[in-house]
């Protein structure tokens, strides 16, 4: 400790005789941390958007039944025939209805799975929006808002009202923006429905749903998942859609697989529904990290120089401190300890910057249709980037440093003192 | 009388630009307490006898004994300590660490040996400065005192660990004749009271003659 001391009190009076050319090493390691935190800062702001747009709202495993043809067909069932080959023709889907079978225990049993953050119920069915003669298509989602919005951030994507606005009102809608503006509808008007049985109902607006994707948002609304049922005359346990979300979304594809087996329903993962936008994320990633390790070889090359000329400049330093007893080591280490200090303070503005500069970027607007409550620029103040900017200020300084600095603990005396 | 310094045919080569013998067959030893001076020719070997006696050339043949205990073959680290603690050097040319107060550069060799406080070493430091008259410049920064007042920091360093020998190269070689007669007075004092051992490379015949023994050299032979 002592030792060490003594070895940072030699550096500390170099580098402080130096303030010139330390600042100028320091600004090199500053310029490249504080550009590390802005573009990851930003960069992985905007995957959030990105992701928020698409993954936020999409359940890491959607259970549904699919209408498809039986694959046990009668024919293969009967055993005279069972070692001929089978040859029928338009084999159609048997008639069934889109209903899960046993919906609400499948999901008090999903519920109480410890990998399962929740899962709801939804109930989806065809309507029209009828204003007048217009006729236009819609779909409307019966769902349970609070938990929609727990789980999928659903209250990102309303308009002039809240989920628990919808909740309080059995008879309100969500309606989808496209379709209000096609009917010139507002807030606080009511909206008219033809269900699929024919019925008409009468459903008043208390707010409006706006995804950013204009195809759903001409036909999609939101009411209470009771209304819905009601809107199809069924009781409580007609539900469509089963939507899940994981405490780790690396589950998804073997729970899905499970859940399908076991209760014999369709259960997409989100793998397989969004496959493209990991790529997208990944490629975003590499693009930040090579282009702020790319910055801090240009700084280390900066402090390797500086540390070069340096132990040039201080040649009779080193062969005194070797004359008066100090080993090589010690002076190696004179010139590492100056490195990493310079890449420690250089770090530390660093991040001071790049923070101060998410800040002003955070404060942009940046408005989008595709997220009306985001209203500035994504910028992610995850501290993680601030750990690994620093450390890899002092890795990449220290060995930027290790190079002279053994060179320094090579220096022979003698030829230094001959040299004279 | 124990030894404290003993060479034994030392024989050293210098292989480039041409395979020389820069010393041929050095031997002698110096007792505790004993000032003994070098002298010869320029370019006869004296420094290069000087470099490999303070242990910080280790490329020669030969046996080196300090404190009777063999130096020759040790690592590079156990040289650095063993310089530390028993050596004392002052160059020719008076090597301080620029930036560095003269309190600092003095105090550095303590420091790096560790056995004192830093308040010890502090006040060794001082009384050492005071031994040469240069104690009241002892918070001005090394580049920034004269030649002479530079070279008495240079033995005061070279005091501060109580070595057990203080070897010179040309220690006075670049003072005025009062200021050599100074830092002659102080070697003596040194040797005389506080019984330490010193070799000291000269040119100056007065300061030789006053010195317990001299040893000649000539084309890297002592005669
Ligand atoms: N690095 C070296 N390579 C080759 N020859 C060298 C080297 N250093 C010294 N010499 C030679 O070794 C001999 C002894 O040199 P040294 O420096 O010991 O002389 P010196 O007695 O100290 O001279 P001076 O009194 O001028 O200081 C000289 O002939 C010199 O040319
Ligand atoms: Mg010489």
């Amino acid at each position: 400790m002592r030792w060490f001391l003594i070895i940072l009190n030699i550096s500390k009076t170099h580098l402080l005789s130096r303030v010139k050319q330390t600042s100028i090493a320091a600004l090199g390691v500053t310029f490249g941390i504080g550009a590390f935190i802005i573009l990851m800062s930003f960069m992985t702001g905007l995957n959030g958007l990105l992701d928020g747009l698409i993954l936020n709202r999409t359940p890491h495993i959607h259970i549904y039944n699919e209408i498809s043809p039986n694959l046990n067909q009668p024919a293969s069932l009967y055993s005279d025939l069972e070692n001929s080959m089978h040859v029928i023709h338009s084999i159609k889907p048997k008639q069934t209805q889109l209903k899960i079978h046993n919906a609400l225990p499948i999901i008090n049993y999903l519920n109480t799975n410890k990998e399962v953050k929740g899962a709801i119920p939804q109930v989806k069915t065809q309507v029209f929006y009828t204003a007048g003669i217009i006729e236009l298509n819609g779909i409307v989602t019966g769902i349970l808002p609070l938990e929609e919005s727990r789980l999928f951030n659903f209250h990102d994507y309303i308009i002039g009202g809240t989920p628990q606005g919808l909740k309080n009102n059995l008879n309100g809608i969500l309606l989808g923006i496209g379709a209000a503006k096609k009917m010139s509808l507002k807030i606080g008007d009511r909206v008219q429905l033809a269900t699929p049985k024919g019925d008409f109902i009468s459903l008043k607006i208390v707010g409006f749903f706006q995804s950013g994707l204009g195809e759903i948002d001409n036909v999609q609304s939101y009411v209470n998942l009771k209304t819905a049922q009601r809107i199809l005359g069924e009781n409580a346990n007609y539900i469509t859609d089963i939507n899940v979300k994981l405490l780790d979304i690396n589950q998804s594809v073997p729970m899905s697989k499970a859940i399908s087996k076991q209760f014999n329903v369709t259960a997409i993962d989100i793998n397989t529904a969004n496959a493209q936008f990991e790529t997208g994320t990944s490629i975003r990633n590499l693009i930040s990290y090579a282009v702020s390790i790319t910055l801090l070889i240009v700084a280390g090359f900066g402090i390797y120089n500086i540390l070069n000329m340096m132990i040039y400049e201080k040649m009779n330093d080193i062969a005194i401190l070797k004359a008066t007893g100090f080993s090589g080591f010690d002076v190696k280490m004179i010139f590492i300890s100056q490195a990493v200090i310079i890449g420690f303070i250089g770090g530390v503005l660093g991040l001071i910057i790049g923070f101060v500069c998410s800040k002003l970027i955070d404060s942009l607007p940046f408005e989008t249709e595709a997220l009306p409550t985001i209203k500035t620029f994504p910028v992610n103040f995850n501290y993680l980037y601030y750990v690994v900017g620093i450390v890899f200020a002092m890795v990449s300084t220290f060995f930027a440093g290790y190079l002279p600095a053994r060179k320094a603990q090579k220096i022979d005396p003698v030829e230094i003192i001959r040299g004279q | 009388m124990k030894k404290v310094l003993e060479a034994k045919h030392i024989n050293k080569f210098f292989r480039k630009p041409v395979l020389f013998q820069a010393l041929n067959d050095i031997s002698f030893s110096i007792d505790k307490g004993e000032f003994v001076s070098i002298m010869g020719k320029s370019g006869c070997g004296k420094s290069t006898l000087l470099y490999i006696l303070s242990t910080m050339d280790t490329d020669y043949e030969g046996q080196l004994f300090l404190n009777e205990e063999l130096i020759t073959g040790k690592t590079k680290n156990e040289l650095a300590y063993f310089r530390n603690k028993h050596i004392g050097f002052v160059f020719q040319f008076h090597y301080l660490l620029p930036e560095f107060t003269i309190l600092e550069n003095v105090m550095l060799p303590a420091k790096k040996l560790g056995l004192k406080s830093h308040e010890e070493i502090e006040h060794d430091a001082i009384e050492k400065l005071k031994l040469l008259h240069i104690d009241e410049q002892a918070f001005k920064i090394a580049s920034r005192i004269s030649g002479g007042q530079k070279q008495r920091v240079a033995i005061a360093r070279a005091l501060i660990n109580d070595p057990t020998i203080i070897m010179g190269d040309e220690p006075t070689g670049n003072l005025d004749s009062h200021n050599a007669d100074n830092v002659f007075n102080i070697f003596k004092e040194l040797s005389e009271e506080q019984n330490l051992s010193l070799l000291v490379v000269t040119h100056d015949k007065d300061f030789a003659d006053k010195t317990d023994r001299i040893i000649e050299m000539g084309d890297g032979k002592i005669i």
